[in-house]
């Protein structure tokens, strides 16, 4: 899984990390004000980006419910069965709906995550704020 | 419909006109309505203002790119990145079409922010016919790569034999349930964005002087719009780039 990515991103990170640290150099030499980087748009995008992952999460659970649902109306239907099967897949449905929750949660935390332990790098600490 | 022809009566448009299709060229073929629209014009502003960037700007190739240049390596670097962080480098090959999803939907969105245009991602069957691509060859992939191993993908491993009875469906329905969540995100959020920046600028004109209090609320939204509409580009794309990682790796 993390494999492919993983043997990659460091040899592509580090001559970066490594230009950044020499521009930062030669800005303080110039007597430039550090860089403001992507922390510093990070607070503009957080409620949009909290938003779109609520959103996200409503979404999941409610597309898997409907799914389920009408999964089981089909089937009712084909196999005139009413109204047994449309509950049990909205059971199953609404489990899936959960998982997808959960998968999502999940994912979202990884990034989260990773995003503090950027944060907590000291290549890509804090300069004080507003600098 | 009954709400579109009541507001068109009065001076001021409905919320609801924006998203109307309207046939520019009436086209019928064997008595299907194959009309060019404004919704297909939209299309084609997108497709083609996307080529005209991607050319245009590459046409110099300097190592220090010009502006325009260096948007174009920012975009192509954004799903480049996306792409390698999520799949690894078996998503290589796919590239083309994800970075050609991300460019049509991240325009879709953002030429719908110019007013008087029309957002063609605000339509589900726009939005569902790009998810069921995405769904249809993701499936396709991993069944030609796994063969009947795919299948496992709705097996958790170490479960205990007799909860599979449960657990297959469960993962069925949650798969089957990937490209309606994926359709309907992205559908929605560009629905209830301009409806709700066409309502409030109804009370814009309604409020007289006052109108100048939802006038503030507007451009707080507008600007989050163009966010919105920047984010659901990208969680169309990361999803799925996601989903091909499934497929490719299975768990």
């Amino acid at each position: 899984m993390g494999r492919d990515g993983g043997d990659q991103t460091p040899s592509q990170s580090d001559p970066l990390k490594d230009l950044e640290r020499r521009l930062e150099e030669a800005r303080g030499r110039a007597g430039l004000p550090p860089r403001r980087g992507a922390k510093a748009s990070e607070p503009d995008g957080a409620p949009a980006a909290g938003m779109g992952a609520g959103m996200r999460i409503a979404v999941d659970l409610v597309a898997a419910l409907a799914v389920g649902v009408g999964l089981g109306w089909l089937l009712d239907t084909w196999l005139g069965t009413a109204p047994w099967l449309l509950l049990v897949f909205f059971c199953i449905g609404a489990a899936a709906g959960f998982l997808n929750v959960y998968r999502t949660y999940q994912e979202l935390e990884k990034q989260a995550r990773q995003r503090r332990a950027e944060r907590r790098d000291p290549d890509a600490g804090d300069r004080g704020p507003g600098a | 419909m009954g709400r579109n022809e009541r507001a068109g009566r009065t001076s001021v448009a409905g919320p609801l006109d924006q998203f109307e299709v309207r046939p520019l060229v009436p086209i019928q073929v064997g008595g299907l309505d194959l009309s060019f629209t404004n919704s297909a014009l939209w299309m084609l502003i997108a497709a083609t203002a996307i080529t005209l960037l991607l050319t245009m700007s590459m046409r110099g190739r300097a190592l220090i790119p010009t502006r325009l240049q260096s948007v174009a390596e920012i975009l192509y670097e954004t799903v480049a990145n996306m792409l390698r962080e999520n799949v690894g480098k078996a998503g290589r090959p796919y590239f083309p079409f994800v970075f050609s999803l991300f460019m049509f939907i991240l325009f879709g969105n953002l030429l719908g922010m110019i007013p008087y245009s029309f957002t063609f991602t605000s339509h589900i069957i726009v939005t569902f016919g790009l998810a069921i691509v995405v769904f249809l060859g993701v499936t396709v992939i991993g069944i030609a790569r796994h063969g009947a191993k795919f299948l496992s993908l709705f097996v958790p491993q170490g479960a205990p034999g007799w909860t599979l009875v449960l657990i297959i469906p469960i993962e069925l329905v949650s798969y089957l349930s990937r490209p309606v969540s994926l359709s309907v995100r992205l559908f929605a959020n560009m629905t209830v964005g301009h409806l709700m920046l066409k309502v409030i600028a109804g009370f814009v004109v309604g409020l007289g002087v006052f109108g100048i209090l939802p006038l503030a609320g507007l451009v707080a939204i507008t600007a989050l719009e163009f966010l919105i509409a920047v984010i659901q580009a990208y969680v169309f794309t990361i999803l799925t780039c996601i989903y091909l990682h499934d497929a490719i790796h299975l768990h």
